[in-house]
């Protein structure tokens, strides 16, 4: 033995398998464990998937009580058809993993405040906000509630029971290909992670007051209370509210009562001028559009259902579809990984669909502790005790962080000495949110999936409590109907729209509207209904809505103007409706912006703008070059108004939104916020502001056309990210019109994340698609393949078919067989 | 003749003791490291034979699934490494990599030999 060599070479391979073992820093991320990652009997070369892959073959599941034949089609939507229904639950389960495990877990690890045990202390921030908000408290107690429904306790089970088993039968060079690039393991399911996955979805389309109680709080206390009636006002004069105005509402069973002393210090001038901004908040435009027309409105005589809800664009998506065919139900649709059942979709007697209610269900109470070890908080008069919720966050290759949460009768303490940001005043505040307590959740789907009739609607959606949705539906017999749906809070006006003192009960939460005297109308005699997150009602609703900042109010407008001039439609005509790219914003608000120019004070360049955008013709079209700059010139207003009345807040306020400025336009002549605050010897006009924002906008808008992005699909840039925002994972610059005030409600990585058409007719016809694809697996060809179809605004006529059927149709690719063993 | 042998058995119980997925990725060391020892050449030569046999196999099985694959996780891949979305400089890389931890190892198997004499 040559020791010297022997020695050198021996520890140059040792050292050589360290480094390439090893993960290392790069910037904000890590490098992947490179000899793992690369090699090609257990790295990511396993996860490339044969373009010509079988998805035949047999599985044995341990306790199946039959045979499930799954028949997936050319797409890959599987049709699962089971002799029983927890047999299908525990079959989609599987499906789920098989093609969508990573991002199920990955979902989980977000919600559950769980990323920093994955991803490093970087994400410590997000962990420490999901925690402190109650999420996985909020998922404890929906658990602990459904634990007692014998029927969805074993639906969960069951479906949990297919994701194990999946996962057990992973060999360690299958597992998804971002584990392998993030260096993790999947670990077991279990009931508590789906129900984690709907905390998730509460927080997304209700978590919006996390943040927005704390600027609207900043916002009213730096302006006083009369010029925040006036920016961020009740009313929005377009409204066209989803219950059609003058219908007549019953007498409300609860009348909130405003406490004594709200004028002084809740609503008008306090002591204490600032607040906290959240790390984080849900998009402002998660919303949603549905509709269902009666028969007497379509060609065929029988009614048409449509829903796209606009969500964050993701890959892998959001949604999966599923066919879940047993004796009980046959029913198709967008289901979630992560949990059982269809979401969004029909069965052989109804369809339905959702959007949100934009209602507010978060408020903060202002909590006063003895001292600050928060064992005891005055409440009611006397010392309560509060109890210390512990929260461990793992942290990779970090020691654990150990959170204590202050836990009072008005939920938790997000934020305290421990956990703040700049400039917080209040020092202590307790989150009150309904997502927390206890709600049923996937009940309401489980029963809509085996729902027959309108009777069946509505005592499924009748314990819907969180988050508050529209329910648009249509049956085969012929009925439509829409309902707002959700455990909403009895308000006085203007409760829970900021911090409220949470000493007592004064301004406690006086009672919950009761489910029947929530918005709902069926069969109107205009033969339609309709939502788009805009307010339910209008104002002679006996309870208060919230303030209009969450309630887009353009779409709704538009798909009513549309649906009130169709008859005899087709499907055909609901596609060109969902990617309808008119703004009507737009029209209502270019005669202002025009008459407010003047022409002869305009340079070359700008009076070219102006003209580009007085000939364009309201459509937000991906080569619209009137819509970059109508949008263009609209934001440079919106700050040329704003920003000298918010330039010395200290702390974060909201925009007012665009519907107050527009609705103030339309209306005033000299609007009081128009001149600018910052020029005492000048009283600048709507007209000046115009100016101003025409001349600011033409500077942005040169720019952009000598970099050859004038056109709206390219400054919009449409993209669908991956959940890990990796670039090469995700498709970016997809040429898609449209705009948030469009019914085609797509902006830069958001919109219509599914997009159904249900025509009622005796053998039911369905057109489906979303941005995506059926495999969450970024080395497969079905991971994106519905994407380019998604963008140009086409359908997949989605196979709804009978077992006897599944077997000969042609469609049909491949054939699992799920059995006992 | 021992040199074709060598690479030859190199690659093969790398890929042999690959199928255990179990076992660490580099778990060829072992196998290359013996065959080395085994088949015995100058240090050099066993490198080469210890880095052609990695190479070769891993280059050989990445290409099998990446055409079967038409490129679809290779060129993302190779954009996040980033290495300009060039399949083929990855499969290079692999094959670079896979072959220099072998080549190494098979330095140590050939230096263990005591019996120098027969080179």
């Amino acid at each position: 033995m040559r020791i010297v060599p022997f020695l050198i070479s021996t520890a140059a391979t040792a050292g050589l398998v360290f480094v390439l073992n090893s993960s290392w820093p790069t910037g904000k991320t890590k490098t992947p464990r490179l000899g793992y990652f690369l090699s090609p009997q257990q790295g990511f070369w396993q996860n490339e998937e044969a373009s010509n892959t079988s998805f035949s073959g047999n599985v044995k599941l341990e306790g199946l009580k039959s045979k499930v034949d799954v028949f997936m089609d050319e797409r890959l939507v599987p049709h699962i058809y089971a002799q029983t229904d927890l047999d299908a639950y525990y079959v989609q389960g599987f499906i789920h993993a098989k093609f969508r495990l990573w991002q199920m877990e990955f979902q989980t690890y977000v919600a559950a405040g769980r990323l920093s045990e994955i991803a490093g202390p970087e994400r410590l921030n997000i962990d420490l906000f999901f925690r402190r908000l109650g999420m996985v408290y909020g998922a404890e107690q929906t658990m602990q509630r459904m634990e007692k429904d014998h029927e969805m306790q074993a639906t969960v089970d069951a479906y949990t029971e297919g994701v194990n088993a999946y996962i057990k039968s992973l060999k360690p060079e299958e597992i998804p290909f971002e584990y392998k690039l993030m260096d993790y393991k999947p670990e077991a399911w279990t009931p508590l992670k789906t129900y984690l996955f709907l905390m998730y979805m509460s927080y997304d389309l209700t978590g919006s007051g996390a943040k927005q109680d704390l600027t609207m709080s900043n916002a009213k206390n730096y302006l006083g209370y009369e010029a925040f009636e006036q920016l961020f006002p009740n009313v929005q004069d377009s409204l066209d509210p989803i219950i059609p105005k003058g219908t007549a509402f019953a007498k409300p069973s609860i009348v909130p009562i405003a406490p004594k002393d709200v004028d002084s210090p809740y609503l008008n001038k306090s002591a204490y001028s600032s607040s906290a901004e959240s790390p984080l908040t849900p998009n402002r435009n998660n919303g949603s559009n549905n509709w269902a027309v009666s028969g007497k409105k379509t060609a065929s005589g029988r009614p048409i259902l449509c829903n796209d809800p606009h969500l964050g664009l993701n890959l892998p998506s959001l949604w999966y579809e599923v066919q879940i065919n047993t004796p009980t139900h046959n029913t198709y649709g967008a289901s979630f990984p992560g949990a059982p059942a269809v979401i969004i979709g029909f069965n052989d007697s109804i369809a339905w669909g959702v959007t949100n209610a934009g209602r507010d269900v978060l408020d903060y109470y202002e909590v006063q502790f003895k001292d600050t070890s928060m064992q005891e908080y005055w409440y009611n008069g006397e010392w309560k005790k509060a109890e210390l919720r512990l929260e461990t966050i793992k942290v990779k290759g970090k020691p654990d962080v150990n959170e204590y949460i202050a836990m009072t009768t008005m939920g938790p303490v997000m934020y305290d000495r421990h956990y703040k940001s700049d400039s917080i005043h209040p020092q202590y505040l307790a989150v009150k949110w309904t997502a927390t307590k206890a709600g049923t959740g996937l009940k309401t789907f489980y029963k809509l999936n085996r729902a027959k009739n309108f009777d069946d609607y509505q005592k499924a959606i009748a314990e819907w409590s969180c988050p508050g949705q529209n329910f648009a539906f249509a049956s085969k017999s012929g009925d439509i109907a829409i309902k707002q749906q959700g455990s909403f809070v009895a308000r006085w006006k203007r409760q829970g729209d900021f911090i409220m003192p949470g000493i007592d009960s004064t301004y406690q939460w006086q009672g919950m509207i009761p489910e029947s005297e929530n918005p709902m109308i069926k069969n109107p005699e205009r033969g339609w209904v309709s939502s788009a997150n805009q307010k339910a009602t209008d104002s002679t609703y006996p309870y208060y809505l919230g303030t209009s900042n969450n309630f887009p109010v353009y779409r709704g407008v538009m798909i009513n103007k549309r649906l009130s001039v169709m008859n005899g439609i087709t499907p055909m005509d609901m596609q060109y409706l969902q990617n309808e790219n008119f703004d009507v914003f737009a029209e209502m608000a270019r005669p202002v912006l025009l008459k407010n120019i003047d022409v002869s004070k305009l340079t070359t360049t700008e009076k070219k703008y102006v003209d580009i955008m007085r000939d364009w013709n309201f459509r937000n079209e991906v080569t619209a070059q009137g819509a970059t700059v109508f949008n263009a010139i609209w934001d440079s207003l919106e700050e040329v108004v704003w920003k000298d009345d918010f330039k010395n807040a200290k702390s974060p306020m909201p925009w007012p939104d665009g519907s107050t400025l527009l609705d103030n336009l339309l209306k005033n002549n000299n609007y009081r916020f128009a001149d600018n605050i910052n020029t005492p010897d000048k009283i600048e006009t709507i007209e000046d502001d115009v100016m101003e924002a025409v001349k600011k906008a033409s500077v942005f808008l040169a720019q952009l056309e000598k970099d050859k992005k004038l056109d709206w699909g390219i400054v919009k840039d449409t993209r669908v990210n991956h959940l890990l925002q990796l670039p090469a994972l995700s498709r970016l610059h997809l040429p898609i019109g449209g705009g948030k005030n469009c019914v085609n409600a797509t902006t830069s990585a958001h919109g219509p994340s599914w997009r159904m058409i249900v025509h009622m007719t005796d053998e039911t016809e369905a057109y489906g698609v979303y941005p995506g694809g059926q495999s969450g697996n970024p080395g497969s060809k079905f991971y994106d393949n519905f994407i380019d179809s998604w963008v140009a605004g086409k359908y997949y006529k989605l196979l709804f078919l009978s077992k006897e059927n599944a077997n000969k149709n042609e469609k049909i690719k491949w054939h699992m067989t799920f059995t006992n063993g | 003749m021992k040199f074709i042998t060598a690479i030859f058995l190199t690659a093969f119980l790398a890929f042999a003791i690959g199928l255990f997925t179990g076992l660490p990725w580099w778990s060829f060391v072992i196998t290359s490291f013996l065959v080395a020892m085994g088949i015995h050449q100058k240090s050099g030569k066993a490198f080469l034979t210890g880095f052609l046999g990695l190479f070769i196999l891993w280059t050989f099985l990445a290409i099998i699934k990446d055409f079967s694959n038409e490129h679809i996780l290779s060129i993302k891949v190779a954009k996040i490494l980033p290495l300009g979305g060039s399949y083929l400089v990855l499969i290079f890389v692999t094959g670079l990599i896979g072959g220099l931890v072998s080549g190494l190892a098979a330095i140590s198997g050939s230096t263990a030999r005591k019996n120098r004499a027969n080179l």
